[in-house]
């Protein structure tokens, strides 16, 4: 067993509070055209104007249910996807408006870290070639340049030098995910985004993938955008989470907080869902039925009608028929909800299914 | 309280054209009548084997090759493959991870379980109807008239995996084995199901094996867990004795390498290395070279389950008298 190493994050929140955002997300709306056969086509309201900061240096978490849009979110940052409107602003540059080359070369900056590590590799590739992959693309530099740069990031994900003539198969997903790490940081990006980067593992391989991203954290000062459904994976790396709801930022605030003292009811009943190993007996706050179609999203707050709080305050009107304000991206901690006070007084005995 | 299932021993090669390699080898697993029991362990473990083992619907390549398993005190290996398929569904029952897969896409769900009756019992028309509709109505399903005349793809993973369970229960089986019924849904989703077999079990007292790599839903369900490295079960334990006490160093670093709030900030302790993967091959304890207490008898000789108090029992030598001070020091374990 490995000596627990320490490595200290910049402090509980990351960051100076003060300090300017790396990426600003304004009103980023993506509606996919679906035609399924034998029906009119549908539009499906992936994101519906989401607006955040993600600060030079933090691990921004993102949570919420499969449709949520985190993805999409990801995606349009990474531009494989074209948002429909709204900005997505880095250094000044509108990522959302850019077209070819440009694209590619944002790409440089921003790198991602996919669920399944092993599908995120050409079978017939060796691990060399995938890592040098986006060097040779990117950069001018000779062959030899290039092999030392691999093997210097092979170093830094912790594998061995003998790793580098396998291919994927011979490899194990643990070891699959270090080869995508490696490849991601070649181009030394700035912003990294992990969709799922340890749900396709196991808890003892995970806990080597989250120290390795702790430690290229501190090594590369990097920031990251960590997506993910498990909540003790978020909240263990986290500095700030935001919750999405059916194409929306239902609640942003401090991992702390947001992990003590949720404003929404919607994360209220996602934390307490979650099955806990510590085992803290809490009161399951559970949600009726599944999330709505984003082809037609509900009227006014659109959780309503999964909602336990406004079963609980007698199914007050304003839910049904007003969209609760949107969390304001400067706000350090808020909820889109009209109730969000209730929902944060409400300690988790008093809440009846 | 009654014992339901006894498996003793039970070893499972699989047999490729050069070479027989042992994936099961010596798991011992005992269910009480209405006792919840969670198996627990790494991809690769036998977790799925061990349950399939108790069904044998083992893939074609894979036989049990030793121990025993009996089921209500009948011996299940002697069992004739007429018996067999008369025990399948009927008594005890499966509910597998992916719901999506586990279907027939080209059958409705309506006709998945008029199916189920219509081999096992001598029921018509009507009454299987309605015996269908009381099945989905008992798994709190949403819109049955509906949901009967769907078609797989038309449902969400939440909708059927609920309809995966009334299926299941349809014959109320006397031991249901559930999967990681819940590993390919949505936590809120996955909690909803959680609770709708907590509840069914409840209600009707059967059996539940029930198969996860999830710490956390062990925690939240089962009344005793069974935790399996390479193919072995290597401690047994009361829930409540597991996570307060864990025994085998395995458990230990399986429980410390999930990542808590208190280790922000903090390497989390992992376990190095990677499972055997021919553990039949191996002499010793399994688990010596990803162990950090492991020392020379651990290599030479395999550790039997030692009882540690109560019914808590795990195998390793550390827990035996003479094991106990030759032991070196342990390195970077957080208990």
């Amino acid at each position: 067993m490995t000596q627990a190493t320490m490595h200290e994050p910049p402090g509980e929140a990351g960051v100076l509070p003060g300090s300017a955002p790396l990426l600003r997300v304004r009103g980023l709306t993506v509606d996919f055209r679906v035609t399924a056969l034998g029906r009119a086509p549908e539009t499906v309201h992936a994101l519906a104007g989401v607006d955040l900061d993600v600060r030079a240096g933090e691990v921004y978490g993102l949570v919420g249910e499969s449709g949520s849009g985190k993805t999409t979110l990801a995606r349009c940052l990474l531009r494989l996807v074209r948002p429909t409107a709204g900005s997505i602003l880095f250094d000044g540059v509108d990522v959302a408006r850019l077209r070819g080359a440009a694209i590619r070369r944002w790409r440089s900056q921003i790198q991602v870290v996919f669920q399944d590590p092993v599908g995120s590799l050409d079978p017939r590739s060796s691990v060399r070639d995938i890592i040098a992959e986006p060097l040779r693309l990117h950069l001018k530099e000779s062959k030899a340049d290039i092999g030392r740069r691999v093997a210097t990031l092979i170093d830094e994900v912790g594998l061995g030098r003998h790793l580098l003539d396998r291919r994927a198969h011979e490899l194990s997903g643990g070891q699959c995910q270090r080869v995508v790490i490696a490849r991601a940081l070649g181009l030394q990006p700035r912003l990294l985004v992990l969709d799922e980067p340890t749900s396709s593992l196991d808890v003892s391989v995970q806990a080597q993938i989250l120290n390795l991203l702790g430690q290229l954290r501190q090594s590369h000062g990097l920031t990251y955008m960590l997506i993910s459904h498990d909540l003790s994976v978020v909240r263990y790396l986290a500095d700030r989470i935001g919750v999405m709801y059916l194409g929306r930022l239902v609640e942003q605030g401090p991992a702390r907080e947001v992990f003590e003292a949720q404003r929404h009811p919607y994360t209220r009943a996602l934390l307490s869902a979650a099955p806990d190993v510590e085992g803290i007996t809490k009161r399951k706050v559970l949600v009726h039925g599944e999330p709505p179609s984003a082809t037609a999203p509900p009227s006014g707050c659109t959780f309503h009608p999964r909602c336990w709080l406004y079963v609980q305050l007698g199914q007050p009107e304003i839910c049904a028929t007003t969209m609760p304000t949107a969390v304001a991206p400067e706000a350090d901690h808020a909820a889109a909800c009209h109730f969000a006070q209730q929902a944060e007084s409400q300690s988790s005995h008093e809440v009846e299914q | 309280m009654t014992r339901l299932l006894e498996m003793r021993d039970v070893s499972v090669a699989f047999d490729t054209f050069e070479r027989r390699s042992i994936a099961l080898t010596g798991v011992n697993l005992s269910v009480d009548k209405g006792e919840v029991v969670g198996i627990v362990g790494e991809t690769g473990c036998g977790k799925t084997l061990t349950g399939l083992s108790i069904l044998r619907l083992l893939p074609r390549t894979a036989s049990i090759v030793g121990g025993s398993i009996t089921l209500d005190g009948e011996d299940v290996l002697a069992m004739s493959e007429r018996d067999i398929r008369g025990l399948r569904g009927a008594r005890v029952a499966m509910v597998f991870q992916n719901p999506t897969s586990a279907f027939n896409p080209v059958h409705t769900i309506g006709s998945h379980l008029r199916l189920v009756l219509q081999t096992h019992t001598r029921m018509h028309g009507r009454e299987i109807a309605q015996r269908i509709r009381e099945a989905l109505s008992d798994v709190g399903m949403p819109d049955i008239e509906r949901v009967v005349r769907s078609y797989p793809h038309q449902l969400s993973g939440g909708m059927l995996q609920r309809a995966m369970i009334a299926m299941a229960l349809l014959l109320k089986p006397a031991l249901l084995i559930a999967d990681e019924p819940t590993t390919s849904l949505d936590v809120t989703i996955a909690a909803q199901v959680l609770e709708l077999i907590r509840r069914l079990q409840h209600e009707r007292g059967f059996s539940v094996v029930y198969i996860t790599h999830d710490l956390g839903v062990v925690r939240g369900i089962c009344d005793r867990v069974v935790v399996l490295y390479a193919g072995r079960d290597v401690e047994t334990a009361s829930t409540e004795d597991l996570f307060a006490a864990p025994a085998h160093p395995y458990t230990r670093a399986l429980l410390a390498a999930v990542p808590r709030v208190s280790a922000r900030g903090h390497a989390l302790p992992v376990i190095p290395g990677i499972v055997p993967s021919d553990p039949g091959a191996m002499v010793g304890c399994p688990f010596v070279d990803r162990c950090a207490f492991a020392f020379d008898r651990c290599r030479v000789e395999r550790p039997e389950p030692t009882i540690v108090g109560g019914t808590h029992a795990a195998a390793c030598h550390l827990l035996t008298p003479q094991g106990a001070g030759a032991a070196k020091q342990p390195v970077g374990i957080a208990s």
